[in-house]
């Protein structure tokens, strides 16, 4: 029912389409050591070795892991599996909290030990009035 | 087969409905924000600044839509060379483009509070950066070429390069570990956000497609002008 020129066209673009994700999914997935905004604390113990670059780690900050002295923080990462302590120094957000995620930049000191120069709260995906949240933990 | 894409007819609706639209918009814009200011509920860890929410992510879905619209009008614009489907897709860019700069404006200022840094280069935050450099990209090849088949055929390689972005986008959140949290609302799960939050995202969004819609007419009727003055009765 459409002429020759049409399905030519048709094709020919589906070709051009097919042919843009295999390159763009090639490109992401040698890259993807870059995409990851970053590491668990699970894949810093698999690390062979460390270099001295910064990198971020993040993570949930485990329960009862916060100690505050004079201005430094420190606080344990987890993943629940693997575990590792950071410290710093500064200001931290006001969504970081224990039991939260966090994702902290800095650098590693060795393996279970993290110097960080910059802390990020990370918020999870719930969102609900505080009267919710107060029933739900009553529950 | 697209009869029915009469410019005379078109016109006719395109040079009325603006204002209708425009009303409509106005009344639903002042219940979502009434909505989302005043009545809804401050969230249990955000407080205040999850409002910001109902301004980001309507605006990043229609951005997403609206650029999800463009390609498949230019692609079916070029496969059956219609130029109506593409004067469409045109005069659809500008709010997408609008809406996406809206949703890094609104995320940037809700990160500062919220993560502590006013921009990540994370997988979501920068796709996202992306889709607006190809909306960029599609608006100005139209400005910059004169030979139409040329327009055409660049525009339609803007969209097909950056649709491939647009699930890049949606699932960056899954497939890679970012800061940016994962998606809340959820067609097929249930959803973790209260449906007293819920309802105000949804009027909003509601507003800013009327938002769209308006812009939409304002700009189609403008390249239908354009044509009747180039005394052309066909497209």
């Amino acid at each position: 029912m459409y002429g020759r020129k049409v399905k030519l066209r048709f094709f020919f673009i589906v070709a051009i389409i097919l042919s843009v994700i295999l390159s763009v999914f090639l490109v992401l997935k040698s890259l993807e050591e870059n995409v990851v905004y970053f590491k668990s604390p699970s894949d810093i113990k698999s690390l062979g070795k460390f270099g001295n670059e910064k990198i971020r780690i993040g993570g949930m900050v485990k329960q009862d892991s916060i100690k505050i002295k004079s201005n430094q923080v420190n606080f344990i990462i987890t993943d629940l599996k693997s575990e590792i302590n950071v410290t710093y120094s500064g200001v931290v957000p006001n969504l970081f909290s224990e039991g939260k995620g966090v994702v902290a930049e800095g650098y590693l000191k060795d393996k279970i030990f993290f110097e960080a120069t910059k802390i990020l709260a990370k918020h999870d995906e719930n969102y609900m009035p505080p009267e919710v949240k107060a029933a739900l933990e009553n529950k | 087969m697209f009869k029915f894409f009469n410019p005379s007819k078109i016109f006719l609706i395109t040079s009325k409905a603006p204002k209708y639209v425009m009303i409509l918009f106005v009344m639903v814009f002042s219940i979502g924000l009434l909505e989302a200011l005043i009545f809804s509920p401050e969230d249990y860890k955000q407080g205040d600044s999850v409002r910001i929410m109902y301004v980001h992510v309507p605006a990043a879905w229609i951005s997403l839509g609206i650029f999800s619209s463009i390609t498949f009008l230019s692609l079916c614009g070029y496969i059956f060379k219609n130029m109506n489907l593409f004067l469409i897709a045109k005069s659809l860019a500008p709010s997408g483009l609008l809406f996406n700069i809206v949703a890094l404006v609104t995320g940037s200022i809700w990160g500062k509070p919220t993560w502590g840094t006013w921009w990540a280069w994370d997988a979501r935050i920068t796709s996202m950066l992306i889709l607006g450099l190809f909306y960029l990209m599609f608006l100005i090849a139209w400005r910059i070429y004169e030979d139409k088949e040329k327009v055409l055929r660049i525009t339609t390689i803007i969209t097909i390069l950056g649709i491939i972005n647009v699930p890049i986008i949606k699932y960056s959140v899954d497939w890679w570990n970012t800061l940016h949290q994962p998606a809340s609302i959820n067609i097929l799960s249930k959803s973790s956000i209260h449906s007293s939050m819920l309802f105000p995202l949804l009027i909003m969004t509601a507003a800013f497609v009327l938002f769209s819609l308006l812009i939409f007419l304002m700009k189609y009727n403008t390249e239908l002008i354009k044509i009747k003055n180039k005394g052309l009765d066909r497209l």
